[in-house]
């Protein structure tokens, strides 16, 4: 197999006595899509978090093709780059347009020409369906288009790997779906994601991968279709009963007759 | 007619004298406004580090200045000094210095209002995106801030312009002692010359802070 694009090893962070990420193992390849389910605080946030160097780590090694992610490097700015994060609260800046908000980093930290850049951004906010908002500022957003907004941002810094982090957790319903939309059609064109959600329907339909955590562990790393039929441990299966509802109309009816 | 005693601002030269008087006012206020802004900044900014002495020892004087009357502050700078360390300070030097203080305390607060309000994720996105510290500040934090600021801030220099009508009482010869002067002077002549004159102190007082508090609006409703 070849070398993989990002490589966790033995991470271990804590946050004051709590151990929130515990001996993490993980590596990620080319053109992956890797979904990393559980229960809330389970660390799955903070494992991105740990990713894009948002958060030290205590212990381990995190490495982005061969080169390691450390907080107090100089160079981490120039691995940041890439790595694209897409956050729960979308973000944007508010003071600037929707097309300022994407050309930023890409003329100011990598140095693109101004026009080229925007001419992507263009092209990438008609993909998304978002062609004519280019002058709109984050407030006359509604959540869906902020957040699509906010992946083209990350995406027009050209990043090796994706990161979203409950991206559809604050979207109301019908929101939803034309965010995980962009991510379906993403995951399609084969890009690297690492995506966190409570999405399980959607989970099943993207992942190549299911990481399954709990108490800070990997207590699952499985293919979808296994993970979803036949979960190994019964910490999984308790958390998929979660998202089942067993009918009870039809009871009350028997009971009441 | 009601005689409001509008006539004696037509006399000799006491329009002009008015209009001497409020700049004199308005030097005041807008020299203390701009070192205020300057150093407001800067203690603002030392305000949102962590280090507890700078913030105690900054926190300690903001209270003191809030809760002191401007006029005791006056009085203090103007005649305290005098007595106790020989200073012979000008009427106009010491109200800068009161204003200065006064005004460097309140913009400290709202700097550091300001720069808090900045949510922890807008810091955390423009890292993911790869920006550096100072391209942060820069771009993202700076820009935001001076939005919230700006509005906060013109209101603080009208109340700063207003508030420099206590300064008759150290002796500075500013638009509302002129007032005085101009109606003492046609007591006998104009007795109703106080109407008039005060009224016309309002007017320009008006005319100076009215342009500032539009400006005020007018950001607020462009940056909402």
């Amino acid at each position: 197999m070849a070398e993989p694009i990002l490589a966790l090893k033995n991470v271990t962070k804590h946050f004051g006595e709590n151990t929130v990420l515990d001996d993490i193992d993980l590596s990620v390849h080319q053109g992956e899509v890797i979904v990393i389910v559980g229960p809330s605080g389970c660390g799955k946030s903070t494992l991105l978090r740990c990713v894009n160097a948002l958060e030290p780590i205590q212990g381990g090694e995190i490495y982005l093709n061969d080169e390691k992610i450390d907080i107090k490097s100089k160079k981490l700015a120039n691995l940041r780059q890439k790595i694209g994060m897409v956050f729960q609260s979308y973000e944007l800046f508010p003071h600037l347009t929707v097309l300022e908000n994407i050309v930023l980093a890409p003329t100011k930290v990598q140095k693109r020409k101004k026009e080229e850049v925007q001419q992507e951004a263009l092209a990438l906010l008609g993909r998304v369906g978002l062609l004519g908002k280019e002058g709109s500022y984050a407030r006359q957003l509604s959540g869906g288009q902020k957040q699509r907004v906010a992946i083209v941002r990350a995406l027009c810094m050209h990043p090796e790997i994706l990161l979203f982090d409950e991206v559809t957790a604050a979207l109301d319903p019908e929101m939803v779906r034309e965010v995980l939309d962009v991510m379906l059609n993403l995951a399609a064109q084969g890009r690297t994601m690492i995506i966190v959600t409570h999405e399980m329907q959607f989970a099943k339909a993207v992942a190549d991968r299911i990481i399954f955590l709990d108490g800070g562990k990997v207590l699952e790393d499985t293919k979808p279709e296994v993970f979803f039929e036949a979960p190994k441990t019964e910490r999984a299966r308790q958390f998929l009963s979660m998202f089942e509802f067993n009918v009870v109309k039809s009871q009350v009816e028997k009971v009441s007759s | 007619m009601l005689d409001l005693g509008l006539e004696v601002l037509s006399k000799g030269n006491n329009m002009l004298r008015l209009l001497g008087g409020l700049w004199v006012a308005l030097k005041i206020s807008l020299l203390s406004v701009g070192i205020s802004i300057a150093l407001g900044i800067l203690l603002g900014a030392l305000m949102t580090w962590k280090n507890p002495v700078t913030k105690a020892i900054l926190r300690v004087y903001l209270e003191f200045i809030r809760i002191m009357p401007q006029l005791v502050l006056l009085f203090l700078v103007y005649f305290g000094t005098t007595k106790a360390f020989g200073w012979d300070l000008t009427g106009e030097m010491a109200a800068i210095i009161v204003f200065v203080l006064w005004g460097t305390a309140e913009m400290s607060d709202l700097v550091r209002g300001a720069l808090i309000s900045i949510p922890r994720h807008q810091y955390e996105s423009s890292e993911a995106l790869g920006l550096t510290r100072e391209q942060i500040y820069f771009y993202i934090i700076i820009p935001q801030a001076l939005r919230r600021l700006i509005p906060l801030s013109i209101n603080l220099i009208t109340r700063m312009i207003k508030t420099t009508s206590l300064i008759l009482m150290i002796g500075v010869v500013e638009i509302l002692k002129v007032a005085q002067q101009i109606i003492e002077a046609n007591r006998m002549s104009s007795p109703n010359a106080a109407f008039g004159i005060y009224l016309t102190v309002f007017i320009l007082y008006f005319i100076a802070c009215w342009p500032i508090s539009m400006i005020a609006k007018h950001l607020e409703r462009k940056w909402r």
